[in-house]
């Protein structure tokens, strides 16, 4: 039973093509097979949102997809959110100055279904955001840190940092 | 924990679909895999084969009017929240589909895999009795039409035979006001109760609650009225189910958003939607 199948995954814009059996999770290889570890697993069932991928600009689960089921489709991880490695987002500056995380368990998700939130309305109020934020559980902030960082972009262009 | 092994097919077709469950009595259809995979990670089920319906592309289709809506089995949760004729002709689907989970999984859940799962507390199986939709469903022998009062059993468990499937639900608008509430832990959790009530004039209506018996049925109801009445008739209205518990808690929830479900449903425009606080 544990034949492996052949497929191509699109993630952060690159291709990849690896062997997979189709009882792994997509979340299980993003971060075994390709070693993007910055997408972080906590419940497996849907929950808390650790795991939380863009699939075609959508936020959702990679613990409930398999990643035979994910050929074809346009990946977005936290490591690909900045179109340069040096540099952050205005969300990810925003996270560091709003100090909108403390352990990072569940910051990936956060940023991916904030950025998710913003992309399809760009200037969210906070009962908005709070929804969107519903299904990423944070153990260390209280979550209001992550609203205000979330709010700030939202609230105005913040200059680029230098 | 993870899933064991399996067998995985795509499907392009419903032919296929029917042809390969039929011959597997141990496969399983996966649509948004939201409520399957989970159950699947912790070992509660596994399958031997899975018929993976994502790129049957028809199944995603809805067409409505103002009198009619078909929904396609894969029609996204999230379609239905924000599809515009949805929330133009049928604003109840839209409000509903709102309470189910989170984005994340709204994204991915489906209607027709909701239907099939029949989890008591969930909401479609509730609003398609609500609203005695009619499910369309093709097995190895061709098709069959099951109205959604005879579709749920009871927990999880439904009249599809293992090797049938949903293609479509068929909702003729009642044209009457319809009114939807719930209450849970925090948004996005399984409802602890909610109500779909229908006013059909004449202080007549009915009651469809979920998350208080084992499915969902619709109940005929008085609608007098005083408030306190109503309670009372919500109250005889809920003696007739067969009670998930006899929790007194429950049971006033139970009452509780049956009234709120009311009044929700002499709401208009955009009220509709912002009740219970929503932003959609
Ligand atoms: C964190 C979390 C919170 C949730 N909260 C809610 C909630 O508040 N309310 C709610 O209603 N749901 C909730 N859900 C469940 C969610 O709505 C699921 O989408 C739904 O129950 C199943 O749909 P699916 O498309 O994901 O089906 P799958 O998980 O793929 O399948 C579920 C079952 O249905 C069968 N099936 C699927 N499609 C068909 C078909 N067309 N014909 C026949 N059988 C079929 C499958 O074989 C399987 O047995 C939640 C899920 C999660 C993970
Ligand atoms: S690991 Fe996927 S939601 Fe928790
Ligand atoms: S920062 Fe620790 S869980 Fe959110």
């Amino acid at each position: 039973m544990a034949t492996k199948t052949s497929v191509r995954l699109t993630i952060n814009h690159e291709s990849y093509d690896v062997e997979v059996e189709p009882r792994w999770l997509l979340s299980d290889v993003i971060r075994h097979q390709l070693g993007l570890t910055g997408t972080h697993v906590g419940c497996e069932q849907g929950v808390c949102g650790a795991c939380t991928i863009l699939v075609d600009g959508k936020p959702e689960r990679s613990c409930l997809m398999f990643a035979v089921q994910a050929e074809g489709l346009d990946i977005i991880t936290v490591e690909g959110l900045s179109p340069d490695v040096k540099r952050l987002t205005p969300l990810q500056e925003s996270f560091r100055d709003h100090h909108a995380l403390q352990c990072g368990y569940c910051t990936s998700g956060m940023l991916l279904t904030a950025t998710a939130l913003l992309e399809k309305d760009p200037h969210p109020s906070e009962t908005t955001i709070r929804e969107a934020l519903s299904g990423n559980v944070c153990r260390c902030t209280g979550y209001q840190f992550i609203v205000d960082a979330i709010l700030a972009v939202a609230n105005g262009p913040k200059e680029v940092q230098e | 924990m993870k899933p064991g092994a399996f067998e995985y097919r795509k499907a392009t077709s419903v032919k296929d679909v029917v042809t390969w469950l039929h011959g597997d009595s141990t496969s399983k259809i996966l649509a948004g895999g939201q409520s399957l995979v989970p159950v699947m990670n912790f070992r509660l089920a596994h399958p031997s084969l899975l018929v993976d319906i994502n790129e049957i592309t028809s199944l995603r289709q809805i067409t409505c009017d103002a009198d009619h809506i078909t929904i396609g089995a894969m029609v996204h949760h999230q379609e239905m929240v924000e599809n515009r004729e949805v929330r133009q002709y049928f604003p109840l689907l839209s409000v509903a589909a709102r309470h189910i989970g989170h984005w994340a999984v709204r994204n991915r859940g489906t209607v027709g895999g909701s239907l099939a799962h029949a989890d008591p507390a969930s909401e479609w199986p509730a609003v398609m009795v609500a609203l005695q939709a009619q499910i369309g469903v093709e097995g190895i022998d061709g098709s069959r039409v099951i109205s959604a009062a005879d579709l749920f059993l009871g927990y999880y468990t439904t009249e599809l035979a293992a090797d049938e499937m949903m293609t479509t639900i068929h909702i003729s608008h009642p044209n009457h006001p319809l009114g939807f509430a719930e209450v849970a832990r925090r948004p996005g959790d399984f409802a602890l109760a909610g109500a779909i009530v229908e006013d059909f004039g004449d202080a007549h209506g009915s009651v469809t609650w979920f998350g208080v018996a084992g499915k969902p049925e619709r109940v005929k109801v008085s609608l007098p009225k005083e408030a306190a009445l109503r309670a009372q008739s919500f109250q005889t209205a809920l003696q007739t189910l067969t009670q998930l518990d006899e929790d007194r808690h429950r049971q006033q929830l139970a009452i509780t958003v049956a009234e709120r479900a009311f009044q929700h449903s002499h709401l208009n425009g955009q009220e509709y939607f912002t009740f219970e606080g929503g932003q959609v």
